[in-house]
């Protein structure tokens, strides 16, 4: 089933200059019991953005209107822990299009792959210099060009390309998933089932 | 067959429909277990595309994420987490999966019951919406967590996409010394690893320490794989697996089990294979383990210093943040810190061998007062077993109770929710900022240092306690 098609992404950035944000915080447990695809965006990151009395957190990144944009700019290990594809969903339902780190966590860069959101590794340097040029100017953009696979800072012209499996990269440019392709195949997949061990 | 592969190539290559050049590879998954937290969007997925489940005898419901752990008898109180095992029963239904649900004999955690019944076999390729699904590998099988895009990709095409990850072996020899399990020998590993020091692998795990774990032993290690980054892990499939799968209700009998005894005979890594990774460690280092941080690589051997900022591997931030969250100090011992509650369960610790750890230090003790103690059985099996081989009674003199099954406080999305700032000694997989609850404080430990928690109300070594048992 088709997303948004992505190609390139121009747009200012929020900084989470955190290592290890694990998937229970992009979105805690108590917060999965939708059954619908839904407002998970309300919660993102809930316990770091919202007191327990439901106040905003003023310290907190999100809570802060000097940054903004469509780019989330990670620490190291981005993403680590349970598979909960609704951590992709909150970042997607937030606003956001496109996850920026120098290490992503494995299922969570599959689940952003699968619905539409960009997740771009970086170098250490290069991530530190997104961070040092975001806080010295939070209006400063960044362009992440899916077809040339590179991401700028637009401020400086500093670029740097990132790496995308080529199947992949052509289902974000055009929308397609995964499902699209296996139904096409399905004739080959009943094939080996008939002849499968177990 | 060209006697260069590993036990991980032999199962993934076995199971490629179709590979994409600059691409992923089509893996056909033989086995797939769901539960009510990350399928329901998943069926709508079906629903909106107007198809249905390809093949429904391969897939598995049972609900076990977010149901209460007491008075499973009557209706759930809350009705966003009532609707959401309405609809894993409505879906499993209209799509003639099998289901085992609230109340169900065969109910518990899908990562407990999937082995339990026969579901987990060797060689096989096997996935759910749960990042603990490497459970499975202790079997010889692939098995990883996946996310729920996944799920509705598996029940339309029992296939999913992915490239395929690089191999890593970990091989510990030697002899564990008293006191440690299998869950120490896991949480040493991932200390050593980081969080993140797996990443883009699958694991095999060799060696004696390996070979000489029971089964449930294999499965707590294989289970918390993921939690240095591991795609999964697996152990090789030997005699133990073989017996240990025998006669129960998904093993296959007959000419079919001697068939899929042909292909399980194959399921190990050639003398001449090649890892891209390979790391030796010497069991008999090893010391019963606790986490002092905020993620379980941030553990150590319970005698030890919590280490200085300056000393870790990560950035010195981070640290220092997670530590303040814990409300611990660089360089100070954990020992004798007094904790408020005490979890035993969850798909790493939830097991009947588990609870016979946690029962014989118990025996003959007192539960500390002011310890709250939640004591949550993996599975109703589990449960009966505790009753049956008088566990429970023992438990009880020594002032536990026993909840129901379910994953309860390891992800406290039910009612089961450590409360802010208490601290707590688990036996699960997570010690993450508020992963027990908003403001609760995790250190994951195995089921003796939890008991010798639960008896002294304090961080305590266990091998203290079994020493006195020793001399009675």
């Amino acid at each position: 089933m088709a997303y948004d098609k992505f190609n390139i992404l121009t747009s200012t950035a929020v900084p989470l200059p955190i290592e290890n944000v694990d998937t229970d915080q992009i979105i805690p447990a108590r917060f999965l019991k939708a059954t619908e695809r839904k407002g998970f965006g309300d919660n993102l990151f809930r316990d770091w953005r919202y007191n327990q009395d439901d106040s905003p957190k003023k310290d907190f990144v999100l809570n802060d209107p000097t940054y903004s944009g469509k780019i989330l700019v990670g620490g190291k290990n981005f993403g680590s822990g349970s598979s909960r594809e609704h951590a992709a969903w909150a970042v997607y339902d937030y606003g956001f299009r496109c996850v920026v780190s120098s290490f992503f966590a494995d299922i969570f860069r599959n689940n952003c792959l699968n619905i539409g959101v960009l997740p771009v590794q970086v170098s250490a340097d290069f991530l530190q210099k997104i961070f040092d040029a975001i806080e010295a100017d939070p209006k400063t953009e960044l362009e992440v060009s899916l077809p040339e696979q590179t991401i700028t800072l637009l401020s400086s012209g500093e670029s740097e390309s990132f790496e995308i499996n080529g199947y992949k990269k052509n289902n974000m440019m055009n929308g397609f998933d995964d499902i699209d392709f296996l139904l096409n195949i399905k004739k080959d997949i009943q094939t080996f089932a008939a002849n499968t061990p177990l | 067959m060209s006697a260069n592969k590993t036990l991980f190539d032999k199962v993934w290559d076995s199971h490629v429909v179709h590979k994409i050049e600059n691409g992923p590879d089509v893996l056909f998954i033989d086995r797939h277990m769901i539960h009510e937290v990350t399928s329901p969007v998943a069926f709508l997925g079906l629903k909106n595309r107007g198809i249905g489940v390809l093949y429904n005898n391969r897939t598995f419901a049972t609900a076990d994420h977010n149901t209460p752990t007491i008075n499973q008898h009557l209706p759930v109180e809350d009705p966003l987490s009532a609707n959401q095992l309405k609809m894993l029963e409505e879906n499993a239904n209209e799509h003639g999966i099998s289901y085992w649900g609230l109340g169900h004999e065969k109910n518990g955690i899908v990562h407990v019951v999937g082995p339990e019944y026969g579901i987990t076999q060797p060689g096989a390729t096997i996935v759910c919406g749960d990042s603990h699904t490497s459970t499975h590998g202790a079997f010889g099988a692939i098995a990883f967590g996946i996310g729920t895009s996944e799920v509705e990709m598996v029940l339309a095409t029992q296939c999913i996409m992915q490239p395929k990850p690089k191999r890593m072996r970990i091989n510990i020899n030697g002899e564990l010394s008293k006191g440690v399990t299998p869950k120490d020998v896991a949480l040493f590993i991932i200390s050593q690893l980081t969080t993140s020091g797996a990443t883009g692998y699958f694991v095999e795990y060799a060696g004696d320490i390996f070979r000489n774990m029971s089964m449930e032993g294999r499965m707590t290690v294989c289970n918390l794989s993921i939690e240095m980054g591991a795609r999964g892990g697996m152990i090789a499939p030997d005699e133990k697996t073989f017996e240990y799968i025998k006669g129960r209700e998904f093993t296959p009998t007959g000419a079919d089990w001697d068939k899929a005894m042909t292909y399980w005979e194959t399921l190990y890594t050639d003398a001449d294979a090649i890892f891209d990774k390979e790391l030796t460690f010497d069991g008999s280092q090893i010391e019963p383990m606790i986490t002092y941080g905020t993620n379980p690589g941030m553990g150590m051997g319970i005698s030890k210093e919590i280490p200085m900022a300056t000393a870790t591997q990560g950035g010195a931030s981070s640290y220092k943040k997670s530590l303040e969250y814990m409300k611990f100090n660089e360089g100070e011992s954990m020992m004798g810190k007094t904790i408020d509650y005490v979890f035993l369960g969850s798909c790493t610790n939830g097991r009947i061998e588990d609870f016979r750890a946690f029962t014989s230090l118990v025996k003959g003790r007192k539960k500390a007062d002011h310890v709250t103690a939640w004591l949550v059985p993996g599975s109703h099996k589990v449960e009966a077993a505790i009753k049956e081989e008088g566990l429970l009674d023992i438990l009880t003199e020594a002032g536990f109770e026993l909840r129901e099954p379910g994953c309860s406080a390891c992800l406290a999305m039910n009612e089961d929710k450590i409360p802010a700032g208490k601290l707590a000694v688990s036996t699960s997989n997570r010690n993450f900022e508020g992963r027990q609850g908003p403001g609760a404080r995790t250190i994951l430990a195995s089921p003796l240092v939890a008991a010798a928690a639960a008896v002294t109300g304090k961080v305590t070594d266990p091998r203290e306690l079994m020493e006195e048992v020793a001399l009675h």
